[in-house]
């Protein structure tokens, strides 16, 4: 342990650690991940953008980092806490060590420090600004200032920053282990857009599966572009920020709906679908970043496990008329799931691609594929 | 849906003896079952032979059994108690086997009782092989090549296709017996034999192998709404090839990709709901190919295991109680997570933010002709489990943990040896219980991970982290005491390294690096297991120890009586102790204590977290008992409950200032120690065995010939008999001096005149330091010479007289107040010709606590734990215990069938696992009862075969005689069948082995001796008839090796129609026998 990273939170609390990435200074807002395995998955997430990540599993860089595992990319996290980093790597499909992945990535990371006291601290006082500062010369009252200079996430519109710049198509399906990324060029039977606030490649994947043809678009493409084309169905992405600020997107959301669209929306999207309908979102405490979140399905009261990654939550006493209760967390009794009454509307709060976690919500896209078939005919 | 309202009375099924392969892992299950199931207003019946387990306590059933695991004593059960439904899923794979046989004999539709927990269906699914593979071939999961054969003709056709090493899997069989892994023509012909012989259906599941594949297992529960959650996975350190009960392994697993890991999570719910499991938990096993991911199935139980036993404790989940509660109607969103506090529901995935690592523990030093390689066929007895904040931590936890005698990864190989290579490559290849230790010495001796990779196949993951540890070690034998600044030794705590481990490798003390370490203030902190990774908040003190910032302890500052446990399990220590510590946390909390226990076995009811108000799962070392003391600051240690474990800490305990509660460790040393015991006997005017003890050789001798032979000869301070041997000559004793025992001055050996054909009698007893109460009075069946744990015997006693049992009481109570006795007391007296000669007096728990209680219905753990803290014996209106009207007999369980080449004999060296017990109105229908649920089984009729020594002819005269009465014929090799025939019995001879054939083993062989009795002497005799014994114990024929057991056997078949009779210990103990 050399003691050449340091972890300052915005209320004073200092962690001492060793640099496992690269030396500078990261800040951000600070969440715990609770998931045991997929922390390449969640290094690329593009959600996790300006949030610095402790994971709480203390063994992190078993498996290395492989092309197959990435979910945008590059790496998106701003910092990386973990207890410690593996000293080797051993995994069949490895194809380069996590240290030179977070270097290669320029990244600030540090290791061993007690994340499990970070955690329980972040879970007592809520998700709070943090810097890791990594190098040489550390200081705490520098990297202290360096956490308060962090703006925070809310009414943070980051899902444009993220976003991609132009439009363009998406053909891969979902990784096969043997054969690795099956590229799908066979004939596709829905057209589906999909709005990219952030976009994690297994939802894409698994549109390309069950026969999309998929464009991806910005996320601040407005609705009649979007109309002009004719798809089949709208989806609506995930994301990082504050959903109230992407006015543009709810905007356009709303269009969309009105023209009859089928349009599914995973976290960010899922919010932004319900701002468009008219309720109400609210920043939580410490929030849902794990894989083992059990969710209920309201209509047959099936429990799912599933992988959550999100700050902000639906209000359900917010709901509109319009919008029904489809799924709840039984961790913390909040709102995971709307669909529209009249409308082939829905979204859902956690991540149904899973990547990483549990595949138990993977129904939802044939939902999707359900819904498209339906407004066809 | 809630809890089922038309089942109210449930008839639980208990696993029976402690055997390997199935040990207390299922007491910890099926008392969480009982407890669960009665919380929920069920009246539940419990059946199971084992008196040592938690699960028989009188308060944990409505209605308990303790009678024989077979169907036709099941089916009184039923008959009396009319059960609505049977729960066999929590009694291993003989409680399932049981529920089977209920249901193909019709007694469940007979009297409408409904299995609940797991249908025929799943349970014949999961265990048929050839219905399993369909299964998964249905739902695309591919297992390995193979072939079922019925007989040697098949298995020799199965075997071109499959080739070798082929795996031989036995059907329905528990803990792999009769299953191995064949390398060649003949070693697969000679598996193939016994596993077709050891399987009920006589089937065997011929192979491709997978040897070297990493192998995993998945811990799943499902409910009756199709809610799946996986609890844990366990990634095996050993590659495919060894049983994973004897495979060292890690949770949750380490070396797969989410991709990789949601794989298996897919295919392990897929296999339950392909199965048919609809309620409760199952384990899942797969094999995945290092190379390319390849994922194959090898196997499902559906019910709960030594694996779901350890994924919960690993986890905080119990997952017994929650599919108890499953099977009884509730789904998994209606329960509630109880280690948070109950604020979230049981229906998630707990996810871990430590790494724990489990360790078997053998016992080959006992059967040294046992083939100790590791194989499908589990071998271990018990194991350890460590948590820790790194893999290294938790694997250097486990091994202290133990008590094997090493602190860490110490060198097992001697540098010096000429083939020290080839040594080092074949241990690591061959896996056998210490190959750990051989990887380190490879890797000590130069030999790089892939090197020893290509060798052993365990993952690079974890060579490497022993790699480094083993590096660590060597810069630290370099540097010596002085490299041990506050950053390293903080930075070597952190890796798991052992103070006495760090002491060898700095060639200091253990206590000065403890010095050191308190001096820099490097002491551990202890984080809680909370299954959500402190997602919430936990409301359960269930704490581990680590070096890391934060410690969470947060002890109170209630008054606190802290319980050491037992350690793992071990021939000699087991269950029995874990029941007496379970015992005092419970009486203890009772009397008003705070209660805190420490154990690092997971298969204990003891290491269950609300057993106690705290639990440290910590191994027994002094260096992790003073941490946790150093937090807590309990007011009183108990060092007498968990067997030796404790024992040996409490001198250090003392003089570290704890206090520890009840006899003084001097007293305890005072009775171990025979010079300072010998004075006292004297100064009270009893009797022992004339004796010597040996420091040496020739000394050794000249005791002997002073003393006279036979001896009974054995190291001090030893459990179980440890290398205990009867002794003929002054050749053989200097063997023993030689080879067996390490003799030194600090550990001498005893030797003690062996009393012929004495009656061995156990007594337990409670002490106040003022007033002095007997237990029980156990007679034993066996005479003196046979391990006191292997011995049956029988409470009252059967045949001594009351004058006697009054002396016996007598010399008790002089004893425990000479030796100061608070709490209590086991004395072993040999009786012959009515003088009575003190064997040995240990002032702490006994291994026969659990049986005396059962049988007087008097938890005697709890009123000596009531002693201890002051509570006098009058004060608590215990100054007597009632003798039963009734018998009760203790029988002993071996696990010799699991270790071919091992002779079957008795001796002074305990070899058993476990225990059952049988209740009569006549100490023969008790005795039979105990035979019955041991698994003997007499034939009543045909030809018995007697062979005795020559001081047994006169009394196998006796035994010939009442034989022939019930109708045997007799048949006996030469000498004896003379004896035999002078008497004027009819009686036919027979050729020993070495006077040619046909001879005695090939009519065993023929099926044509019905029972045997065998008596031996000397190495020569037992040498001898050694295939007598092995060959009966193969072909499942009743056999004795003592006359005295023989005149028990007897009593028993003269009872033959007393046995059905079944009797609640509840009805028992209000006197009320039918």
């Amino acid at each position: 342990m050399e003691n050449n990273a340091l972890l300052a939170l915005e209320d004073g609390l200092l962690f001492y650690g060793t640099s496992i990435g690269v030396a500078g200074e990261a800040v951000g807002e600070v969440v715990f991940n609770t998931a045991i395995t997929g922390y390449q998955e969640i290094l690329t997430d593009p959600s996790y953008y300006r949030q610095i990540v402790t994971l709480t599993h203390p063994h992190i860089g078993n498996t290395g980092t492989n092309f197959a595992d990435e979910e945008a990319n590059k790496v998106y996290i701003s910092g990386l806490i973990i207890r410690d980093l593996s000293l080797t790597t051993s995994n069949w499909r490895a194809d380069e060590n996590l240290g030179d992945y977070l270097v290669r990535h320029n990244i600030v990371a540090i290791a061993d420090i007690d994340t499990r006291q970070l955690t329980r601290h972040l879970r007592k006082h809520g998700v709070m600004r943090a810097g890791i500062v990594a190098g040489a010369d550390i200081d705490a009252a520098q990297a202290i200032k360096a956490a308060k200079s962090f703006a925070g996430l809310v009414g943070m519109d980051l899902a444009k920053a993220v976003s991609t710049a132009t439009p363009y198509p998406w053909t891969d399906g979902t990784c096969d282990l043997g054969g690795g990324i099956k590229n799908k060029h066979d004939k596709k039977t829905w057209r589906v857009i999909a709005y990219d606030f952030g976009v994690k490649r297994n939802i894409l994947r698994i549109l390309v599966d069950l026969g999309c043809e998929v464009r991806v678009v910005p996320a601040q493409t407005p609705a009649s572009e979007i109309l002009a084309e004719k798809p089949d169905g709208v989806f609506l992405s995930n994301g990082p920020g504050d959903p109230v600020s992407c006015d543009y997107a709810i905007d356009a959301i709303k269009e969309i709906i009105h023209a009859g669209l089928p349009v599914f929306g995973i976290c960010l999207g899922y919010q932004l679908l319900a701002l468009a309908l008219g309720a109400k979102t609210i920043k939580m405490k410490f929030g849902h970043h794990g894989a083992n979140h059990p969710v209920q399905s309201l209509l047959d009261k099936q429990v799912l496990i599933s992988s959550q990654n999100h700050g902000f939550a639906v209000d359900e006493k917010t709901l509109p008329n319009c919008l029904t209760a489809t799924h709840r967390s039984l961790f913390d009794g909040s709102l995971q799931g709307v669909q529209h009454k009249d409308k082939p509307v829905f979204g859902f709060q956690g991540h149904p691609e899973a990547s990483p976690g549990p595949h138990d919500l993977q129904s939802l896209f044939k939902h999707f594929i359900a819904l498209m078939r339906a407004h066809k005919t | 849906m809630p809890k089922r309202t038309d089942i109210k009375n449930i008839l639980v099924i208990g696993a029976g003896p402690i055997i390997i392969g199935q040990a207390c892992e299922f007491d910890y299950s099926g008392a969480q079952a009982c407890k669960a199931l009665r919380e929920e207003g069920f009246r539940v019946i419990l059946v199971n032979s084992n008196p040592a387990t938690i699960m028989t306590d009188p308060e944990m059933a409505t209605a308990t059994y303790i009678e024989p695991l077979h169907w036709q004593t099941i089916a009184r059960i039923i008959e009396q108690e009319r059960p609505d439904a049977l729960l066999p899923t929590m009694g291993g794979q003989t409680a399932l086997n049981c529920a089977l046989d209920l249901d193909r004999e019709g007694v469940l539709e007979k009297f409408d009782v409904e299995m609940i927990g797991a249908s025929k269906k799943a349970i014949d699914k999961a265990e048929n092989r050839q219905r399993f593979r369909r299964a998964m071939a249905k739902i695309g999961l591919n297992m390995p090549r193979s072939e079922v054969v019925h007989n040697l003709e098949e298995a020799s056709a199965a075997i071109a296709t499959i080739g070798f090493p082929a795996i031989v899997r036995s059907s329905f069989t528990l803990g792999g017996t009769g299953s191995g892994i064949a390398y060649n023509r003949d070693e697969y012909m000679d598996i193939c034999e016994r596993g077709i012989a050891a399987s009920p259906t006589h089937e065997l599941l011929v192979e491709q192998s997978v040897l070297g594949w990493k192998e995993y297992e998945m811990e799943v529960v499902r409910d009756s709404k199709d809610n799946c959650i996986i609890i844990c996975s366990i990634e095996n350190l050993d590659p495919m090839g060894v049983h994973t009960g004897d495979s060292i392994t890690v949770a949750p697993a380490q070396t797969l990709t989410d991709k990789e890991y949601q794989i298996m999570r897919n295919a392990s719910i897929k296999v339950l709901r392909e199965i048919g499991v609809d309620t409760g938990g199952s384990n899942v096993q797969f094999a995945v190919n290092p190379e390319n991911g390849e994922l194959i199935i090898i196997e499902m139980n559906p019910r709960v295991s030594r694996s779901s036993a350890l994924a919960s404790k690993a986890t905080g989940f119990p997952i017994a109680r929650i599919a108890a509660k499953l099977a009884v109607g509730y789904t998994l969103d209606e329960l509630a997570n109880e280690i948070t506090g109950d604020i979230i529901p049981a229906s998630f995935e707990p996810s871990l933010d430590y790494i724990v690592t489990k360790i078997p523990r053998f016992t080959f030093e006992k059967f040294t002709q046992a083939d100790d390689r590791l194989t499908t066929q589990m071998k271990s007895v018990g194991e350890v489990m460590a948590m820790g904040r790194t893999f290294q931590e938790s694997l250097q936890k486990a091994i202290r943990g133990m008590e094997t005698g090493v602190t860490g990864l110490n060198e097992i190989v001697d540098a010096t040896e000429d083939n020290l290579l080839e040594t080092i490559e074949r241990e690591c290849r061959v896996p056998r219980a210490a190959r750990l230790w051989y990887v380190a010495d490879a890797l000590r001796h130069g030999l790089s991970v892939d090197e020893v990779f290509n060798i052993c196949r365990i993952d690079p993951w974890f060579l490497v982290q022993i790699n480094d540890l083993v590096a660590e070690e060597n810069t630290l034998k370099q540097a010596g005491p002085v490299a041990l600044t506050k950053t390293r030794l903080r930075q070597l705590k952190r890796k798991g390294f052992a103070d006495a481990r760090l002491a060898e490798l700095t060639g200091t003390s253990e206590v000065a690096i403890r010095q050191a370490r308190i001096n820099h203030n490097v002491r551990p902190v202890f984080k809680r297991v909370d299954s959500c990774a402190a997602e919430f908040e936990s409301a359960t003190a269930y704490l581990y120890s680590t070096y890391d910032a934060e410690c969470e302890a947060a002890p109170s500052t209630r008054q606190k009586i802290m319980v050491l446990g037992g350690g793992p399990n071990r021939i000699g220590q087991g269950i029995e102790f874990d029941y007496c510590c379970v015992q005092a946390a419970f009486a203890m909390r009772e009397a008003g204590y705070e209660t805190i226990m420490v154990n690092c076995n997971p298969e204990t009811v003891s290491t269950d977290y609300d057993i106690s108000d705290r639990l440290y799962f910590e191994p027994l070392t002094l260096e992790n008992v003073l941490d946790i003391i150093h937090i807590e600051k309990p007011q009183g240690v108990i060092v007498q409950y968990g067997g030796q474990t404790p024992l040996k800490l409490a001198r250090d305990l003392e003089q570290a200032g704890v206090s520890i509660i009840g006899t003084s460790p001097d007293s305890i040393d005072l009775a171990e120690d025979r010079e300072r015991f010998q004075k006292i006997l004297a100064e009270i005017g009893l009797k022992q065995p004339p004796n010597r003890t040996a420091r040496d050789v020739e000394q050794a001798v000249r005791g002997a010939a002073e003393i006279g032979y036979p001896l009974v000869v054995r190291p001090s301070y030893v459990l179980g008999g440890r290398a205990m041997e009867i002794i003929y000559n002054e050749a053989d004793l200097r063997r023993y001096m030689d080879i067996a025992v390490h003799v030194s001055s600090a550990l001498p050996v005893l030797l003690d005149r062996f009393l012929n054909s004495a009656i061995e009698v156990d007594v337990d007893a409670i002490a106040d330091g003022k007033d002095v109460c007997i237990a029980g009075i156990m007679e034993h069946i066996e005479q003196a010479g046979v391990h006191s744990g292997d011995s049956a015997c029988s409470l009252p006693p059967h045949s001594l007289s009351d004058e006697v049992q009054d002396k016996i009481t007598h010399q008790v109570g002089a004893l425990a107040r000479a030796l100061n006795v608070v709490g209590l007391m086991n004395t072993q007296f040999a009786i012959q010709n009515d003088d009575i000669y003190v064997l040995e007096v240990n002032p702490r728990a006994s291994r026969t606590i659990p049986f005396v209680s059962k049988a007087t219905g008097i938890s005697i753990a709890k009123i000596a734990v009531n002693c201890m803290v002051g509570n006098s014996l009058v004060a608590q209106g215990m100054t007597h215990i009632p003798i039963p009207n009734y018998y009760c007999v203790k029988e002993s369980v071996f696990p010799f069938i699991k270790f071919p080449g091992v002779d079957p004999l008795l001796g002074p060296e305990m070899k058993s696992t476990g225990e059952v017990m049988g209740v009569g109105k006549t100490f023969g229908a008790a005795f039979a009862k105990a035979q019955l649920a041991a698994g003997e089984t007499f034939s009543r009729s045909g030809r018995a075969f007697i062979s005795v020594r020559d001081t047994d002819k006169e009394k196998a005269v006796i035994v010939a005689r009442e034989l022939f009465a019930l109708g045997y014929e007799l048949c006996a090799t030469h000498g004896t069948c003379e004896a035999l025939t002078q008497a004027g019995i009819e009686c036919e001879p027979v050729n020993k082995v070495r006077e040619g054939q046909p001879h005695i083993v090939d009519m065993l062989k023929n099926d044509t001796i019905a029972l045997i009795v065998n008596t031996t002497e000397d190495k020569k005799t037992v040498a001898d008839s050694y295939s007598i014994r092995r060959t009966a114990l193969q072909h499942k024929v009743f056999y004795t090796t003592t006359i005295a057991a023989a005149m028990a056997t007897i009593a028993a078949l003269k009872q033959r129609d007393s046995v059905v009779g079944v009797n609640s210990l509840q009805n028992l103990h209000k006197g009320m026998f039918t």
